[in-house]
């Protein structure tokens, strides 16, 4: 007779402060305001507080913080992408994550797993490795591994060559890993409140008042707020947010699925992505498997996707790992992401004096929080883009300038 | 999953539909007598409320047929569909914010 | 060993059958209708596990699938985690051991099946207990076709709990009378051990059926163990019944505290005692019946502890006809015990008179009132709203085509929940169309209806002492307390998803079934608001767990997603080729003879091809035939060069963009017709090019005459390849004239083959490889034949088949682009130096206006060259990236592009490669550096054509 473990490793998870922020009203005016209190609203205040001496400043939320995207991801961070634009703000956001516990003061679970991204046919590996040369060069962590190297990693990925998707290999970014989402948000959030920051929930932006081509102030559910400078931070809302200032953004903004499943005793080391087979996933701290899936097709508002999707995913995951198959599906949700035309994000200036922009991040939101927490508030301190910013600017479409990672980023960033 | 109506061959779940995005915009006339910044906007630039949004389809595993129609993106619910060429529905306030 | 805690009769268990099972290593048995948490009670087993974070013993709660704690992990016959022991059928040689919250998954693939079933309906009824039978019912005798499904192993809902009669007679004989008649009414289907799932839009639900799992070793490995019904209802009426809600109080996770109503299910449904001597603690009428029940089952009921300030009188007094001890405005304050509880402490609600006391007892039931089962309610938009008086969520408002009868709405009477469900049945009988409904009579029930109101109580008021534990348990399987909740509100959180965020409340297995109202309420209560203004959190499919494989269903192996083969496939196979995946094809990548690797193989093919004749199997490339009077015009738009100027007889080159002005396909035109050509694509985009063509028709020029088939699969396609392929195929196409003066470049001809009766074939004089050769295009029908005759006629020449490997070299030697492997959705034509391809007279084609943006302007855009590693004997790997330096700098490092492909040519004798380089033409003579490895190479650019820059052998 075997009695279970009293506690299994990793089955529960550190505890939060006894403190996180309080509940102000807004106040009539403020130096700036970040529209959005998911991580990157959050990130931004926080930078803003503490790399630009800049606290008097809210953040507004429509819900409750962090319950957008930032609570409905799969957490996955990595810095491997193919361009150097992508890299450079990338790799500048890994590098921040790996001093981000200590920087905040709060347990954010940060665990460099590393990430897998697996070849399924030649030109997937033509592509792979064409990116692990280019992320060495921009002195990223970058491997290619062969089928046996992708079994060592990770040992329950099916790499039998028979399959109707075998792996041919993959890239390997040890650097890269999983965080726990809302530790990561509540850490920001606590920090940036800590510094003088409000962070005002239920308060949704109605308008952006502007005169003389310049912000002046939201309209909110909850008044009236003055602003010098006015932040976007509101991911798939981003489209409506910038038309109530004139601006028309090149976004569509989508659901994107995700699910867990039960705790599960540990089996899978790293985190597996595929494009070739719609499939991402890890297992969390707790023992969850958490996986991603497609975006849907169309355009919606819905926080909720087509079960098709995570049929399909399901049946990919299983192609992959034959050992899932009597794992249960607990929990099944939906983000909206907006998605721009070349994958990558949108984070500037605009046409309207002190309104700047953060958007377009589609699926790779999570990963870049602090990198573009960073940078998005440079931008605002300094009126001026951050260099690892300066390539995403809206002007881009117009030029032909793209920075197309369709590639690296698929679906799954 | 939802019932998608084509508008030939009435209802048919939402797998047999391709998804093509903002519906009635047309190809420019001219191309070459657009500015950059017109031409990024009939390339790149669509719009993407959240309420009523005019769209096309294609029941791409059925009749092929492409059509236009609205749908509420906050509910995913299609309020109507019209074949090609059926006049732009009015949609009221676009850019129509969720409360 | 004998089950010591079975009753001698009762219970819908067949104590025919002995059932053996092995629980946590001990032997015990158990019946057929017995669930695991049945069995295991019968031998007077309550622990099933421990916490996952403070590891203290936790039991059976519930009877079914809002369980909190009996988790369990399957052994045997195949192991499966986190299982609750009370949704576990029991079957013989189960093995089965008990969790503290992470399950073990097999390492071996599970060997059983998996399906999915389309079903349509007018009325889908969820729940098969009273108000769901009578829905159901009502809705086929209207003539509507009803499906009803329900988790339990039998219909009966909470009537399976229970020893009420109906119309003066015991409950199963109504239940089964009908279950029979819903059988027997065609249309109708009765669907038992399914859970309804998921609820989507249009009447979309989801449901589980477990066919199999109960028969454990004796399942038969054909039929599906677990079936997805993809159920389509034009109504839905949810009759799903209600959740009995704990109290929260200190040590109340101790094995032997369970729900009151659940163990009168185990009583009634299984004829088990879930102890010897019961403290009931209650806060309304139902948990009296239990009470009643037991002690007349032979349980020593010691005291019904009552928080309420009076005690019902007549249910009072049946509970002092058994010497049972009534105490109202009394409340559990804590427990004694280890493995099991010993003893339950009472004391006073605040404001009432009483002593504390401790009374002695193996079982402590309690109940806190009923939840609604809204969780599908919730799904399919239903709104809710808090009943002050149930302390509950309540259906508020029904979205579309959905109904709710039953336990489900609150209600707490057995005649209103059937009324309920008959006028919910009639109601979506009607709705969707059936004939007015017959008339169902409704059964009275012996059972009566509460007297006095319950009291709302989330937890007994009280404090743990100073510096002690909580032991105060919200959410059991999370193990988090009261001072969790209190610890999370107290940071300052308002909202209930931070708090179940904070607390990890309602994220375990069970999803917060019996711990989300109460977490609301602890909430509300901490902030001074009232519970209406707290939105519940969201209820999120799926209803309870379900398996990855049974989502996954047929979808896997050989037919998740299907490979595609040409229909030269099986000569392929036989002839020991190695296959490329290109899209969803299988396409042979080359055919090594014994004992050669790859590069022998690809090496030996080229040179046949460059010698002597080769073929290739080049079906899979997509095929579009476009008809109609404006099919020319058409593709002028669509590709860069002008292909209305073609001849019939003729064919062109052409290469797409997209609207960015980016190549995205490109491919030969072939004319065979003034309004009729034929189109191909490259083999990964037909489908995509066929799309692409129909939204431009459809959606942008109705007004042209055009129309698109895809004709890809109707076509076998083979390429005969080589300075002999002329005589080849002379020696199979006697009537045609295939000299260059009769048969020019770029030109086709029908013709018929001399294979068999003949074979009517369209050869096209095309070539990839730079050498003469022709494209033999038959009905795919004739494929094989064809191309063994070309095989038997070639052998004198040495006819040898390539596959796509040979097909690259051959083409990269001349400085063919392949599309998707020199380009990547950011190369233009001119970056690819096909300037010559794109139109200067045409106004207009798609991707035109775009090559005048600034960025299509710039001088070191990357461009397609050549490069030759300054050693001929280095293969640079395709994906090395292109530096100018001789030694690599601090990172990150300025890079000018990339390999694309890369190759050992024979024809060359040597190694060379193509690559994008910024200003690459420009470069052409310079070296720049590759980095393999650790080495820097260096290689010369040049120009992208390597072999035969005059295009002197494509005519033989």
């Amino acid at each position: 007779m075997t009695s279970p473990p009293a506690r299994p490793p990793g089955a529960h998870l550190p505890d939060h402060p006894d403190f996180l922020w309080d509940d102000p009203e807004p106040k009539a005016s403020y130096d700036v305001v970040i529209v959005g209190g998911g991580g990157h609203g959050l990130a931004t205040a926080y930078y803003l507080a503490k790399v630009h001496g800049i606290t008097n400043v809210a953040v507004l939320e429509k819900g409750w913080l962090a319950g957008g995207n930032m609570a409905r991801n799969t957490t996955i961070i990595r810095s491997n992408y193919l361009w150097d634009e992508s890299s450079g703000i990338y790799e500048h956001s890994l590098k921040l994550w790996e001093g981000l516990e200590e920087d905040l003061g709060y347990p954010i679970l940060f665990d460099q797993r590393g990430v897998l991204n697996l070849a399924h046919s030649l030109q997937d590996v033509r592509d792979s490795v064409r990116r692990v040369n280019a992320n060495r060069l921009n002195g990223i962590d970058a491997e290619w591994l062969d089928p046996q190297g992708v079994k060592e990693v990770c040992p329950i990925v099916d790499i039998s060559q028979d399959v109707r998707y075998p792996v041919l290999g993959a890239t390997y970014q040890p650097r890269a890993g999983i965080a726990k989402h809302d530790y990561v948000a509540w850490g920001y959030a606590r920090a940036a409140h800590a510094m003088g920051v409000d962070l005002i929930q239920n308060c949704e932006v109605t308008g952006i008042g502007t005169a003389g081509g310049r912000v002046t102030a939201v309209e909110t559910t909850r008044g009236r707020i003055a602003a010098g400078r006015v932040g976007l931070c509101a991911a798939g809302h981003s489209s409506v947010l910038a038309a109530m200032a004139g601006l028309r953004l090149p976004l569509a903004s989508h659901p994107l699925q995700a699910l867990v499943s039960e705790l599960l005793e540990p089996v899978h080391p790293t985190v597996v992505m595929s494009n070739a087979v719609h499939v991402y996933v890890s297992q969390a701290h707790k023992g969850e498997l958490v996986m991603g899936a497609g975006i849907d097709s169309y355009n919606g508002y819905g926080q909720r996707g087509s079960f098709h999707i995570i049929e399909r995913q399901m049946s990919a995951a299983l192609e992959l790992f034959p050992v899932f198959a009597r794992a249960h599906l607990l929990r099944t949700w939906a983000g909206i992401v907006d998605v721009s035309p070349d994958a990558s994000p949108i984070v500037g200036l605009t046409p309207v004096e002190g309104l700047y922009l953060n958007c377009g991040w589609g699926t790779g939101g999570f990963k870049a929080t602090p990198g573009v927490g960073d940078c998005f508030a440079h931008t605002i301190a300094h009126d001026k883009p951050h260099r690892f910013n300066e390539p995403f600017t809206l002007e881009r479409f117009t030029t032909g300038a793209l920075v197309d990672e369709h590639g690296a980023a698929a679906v799954a960033h | 999953m939802q019932l998608i109506p084509c508008p030939w061959c009435g209802p048919r779940e939402e797998t047999e539909f391709h998804y093509g995005g903002q519906a009635h915009v047309a190809y420019p006339e001219d191309p070459s007598a657009l500015t950059d910044q017109e031409w990024a906007q009939y390339v790149f630039f669509r719009d993407n409320p959240s309420g009523p949004f005019a769209e096309r389809w294609s029941h791409s595993a059925g009749c092929r047929r492409w059509f236009n129609a609205v749908r509420d993106t906050r509910t995913h619910d299609l309020l109507s569909v019209h074949r090609i060429g059926e006049p732009v529905p009015d949609l009221g306030e676009k850019d129509e914010v969720v409360s | 060993m004998s089950a010591t805690f079975r009753l001698p009769t009762g219970g819908l268990i067949d104590r025919e059958t002995t059932l053996r099972f092995t629980f946590d290593g001990r032997p015990m048995t158990g019946h057929r209708g017995d669930t695991l948490a049945s069995a295991l009670l019968a031998n007077g087993v309550h622990g099933t596990g421990t916490g996952i974070r403070y590891g203290r013993p936790r039991g059976i709660v519930a009877a079914g699938s809002e369980d909190p704690t009996s988790l369990v992990q399957i052994e045997q016959p195949f192991p499966e985690p986190m299982l609750t022991a009370t949704t576990v059928e029991l079957y013989d040689g189960l093995v089965a051991r008990g969790l503290s919250g992470q399950g073990r998954l097999a390492s071996e693939p599970d060997p059983a099946r998996y399906d999915a079933k389309h079903v349509h309906c007018d009325v889908l009824v969820v729940g098969a207990g009273p108000a769901g039978l009578v829905a159901a019912l009502t809705a086929a005798r209207g003539g509507a076709r009803v499906v009803v499904v329900d988790e339990q192993t039998r219909a009966g809902g909470a009537l399976l709990g229970t020893r009420e009669y109906l119309d003066e007679r015991p409950s199963a004989e109504w239940v089964a009378g009908i279950v029979a008649e819903l059988r027997n009414t065609p249309g109708v289907l009765v669907l038992e051990r399914t859970t309804a799932f998921g609820v989507y839009q249009d009447g979309f639900v989801l449901a589980l059926q477990r066919r199999t799992d109960h028969l454990g070793f004796d399942a038969p490995a054909d039929t599906a163990r677990q079936r997805v019904w993809r159920i389509r209802a034009k109504q839905t009426v949810l009759a799903t019944g209600a959740h009995e809600r704990p109290v929260v109080f200190a040590d109340n996770d101790r094995p032997g505290i369970m729900l009151a109503g659940s163990a009168r299910t185990y009583l009634h449904r299984y004829g088990v005692l879930p102890g010897t001597r019961a403290v009931v603690f209650t806060t309304n009428d139902s948990a009296y019946t239990a009470a009643i029940d037991l002690a007349r089952a032979g349980m020593d009921v010691a005291m019904v502890v009552d928080a309420r300030p009076v005690a019902p009188g007549v249910l009072a007094a049946r509970c002092h006809a058994r010497d049972i001890e009534v105490r109202a405005g009394h409340a559990v304050t804590g427990t004694g015990g280890g493995d099991r509880v010993t003893d339950v402490r009472i004391a006073p609600m605040p404001g009432t008179d009483g002593t504390a006391d401790t009374v002695d007892c193996d079982t402590l039931l309690v109940s806190g009132g009923w939840n609604p089962v809204v969780h599908l309610f919730s799904q399919a938009r239903g709104r809710l709203r808090y009943d002050s008086g149930l302390g509950a969520f309540v259906p508020g408002g029904e979205p579309p085509a959905v109904g709710v009868a039953g336990s489900a709405t609150g209600a707490l009477d057995f005649a209103s929940c059937v009324r309920q469900g008959r006028d919910a049945g009639r109601a979506a009988a009607l709705a969707a169309g059936a004939a007015p409904a017959g008339e169902v009579v409704l059964p009275v029930s012996d059972t009566r209806t509460d007297a006095q109101p319950g009291l709302v109580l989330w937890r007994v008021p009280g404090e743990p002492a100073e510096g002690a534990p909580d032991t105060r348990f919200v959410d059991l399987q999370r193990d988090a307390t009261v001072s969790d909740v209190l610890r999370a509100t107290g940071a300052g959180l308002r909202s209930l998803e931070h708090v179940k965020r904070y607390t990890t409340i309602g994220t375990a297995h069970d999803q917060g079934k019996t711990s989300g109202t109460i977490t609301a309420g602890l909430v509300a209560e901490a902030l001074g608001t009232e519970l209406s203004e707290q939105r519940p959190t969201t209820f999120r499919p799926p209803y309870t767990p379900v398996s990855f494989a049974a989502l996954a269903g047929r979808d896997r192996g050989g037919l998740h997603d299907p490979a595609r083969v040409t229909a030269l496939h099986p000569w392929h196979v036989a002839h020991g080729a190695l296959f490329e995946d290109v899209g969803q094809w299988k396409r042979p990548w080359y055919f090594p003879l014994p004992g050669e690797d790859m590069d022998a193989a690809v090496l030996r093919e080229c040179r046949a091809a460059r010698e002597g004749v080769a073929l290739m199997d080049g079906s899979t490339l997509g095929k579009i035939d476009l008809r109609g009077r404006d099919a020319g015009s058409f593709l002028d738009m669509l590709y860069t060069n002008k292909m209305s100027a073609l001849k019939v007889g003729g064919i062109r080159y052409g290469v797409m963009c997209g609207v960015d002005g980016m190549v995205i396909d490109d491919g030969t035109v072939i004319r065979l017709a003034e309004d009729r050509f034929l189109v191909t694509t490259t083999t990964g985009n037909a489908a995509m090019v066929l799309d692409w063509m129909e939204e431009w028709l459809q959606t942008e020029w109705p007004h042209l005459d055009v129309y698109a088939t895809s004709v890809t699969e109707h076509w076998a396609t083979i390429p005969l390849v080589g300075p002999r392929s002329r005589d080849v195929l002379a020696g199979l196409a006697p009537g045609l004239d295939a000299g260059n003066e009769a048969f020019g470049f770029m030109e086709w001809r029908d013709t018929v083959l001399d294979v068999g009766a003949g074979v009517p074939a369209r050869v096209c004089r095309i070539s990839f490889s730079g050498e003469l050769a022709y494209e033999i295009n038959v009905t795919a029908w004739h494929g094989l034949a064809v191309w063994e005759a070309l095989m038997a006629v070639g052998e004198r020449y040495g006819i040898t088949p390539y596959g796509t490997e040979t097909m690259h070299v051959l083409r990269a030697e001349k400085g063919y682009p392949i599309i998707g492997q020199e380009t990547d959705a950011t190369v233009t034509p001119q970056d690819l130096g096909m300037s010559w391809a794109v139109s200067k007279k045409k106004a207009d084609f798609i991707g035109k206006r775009s090559f005048a943006r600034a960025e299509n302007n710039r001088p070191d855009r990357k461009q397609l060259v050549g490069l030759l590693p300054v050693d001929p004997d280095l293969r640079l790997p395709e994906g090395a990236q292109v530096v100018d330096t001789d030694r690599l700098p601090q990172p990150p490092v300025r890079m000018l592009g990339h390999v694309t492909s890369s190759y050992r040519s024979a024809a060359l004798g040597r190694t060379f490669a193509l690559a994008v380089v910024r200003s690459g033409r420009e470069r052409v003579g310079e070296t720049l550096h590759v980095p393999v490895g650790d080495d820097l190479v260096p290689v010369t650019v040049t120009e992208s054509v390597f072999y035969d820059k005059e295009g002197a052998r494509r005519d033989g």
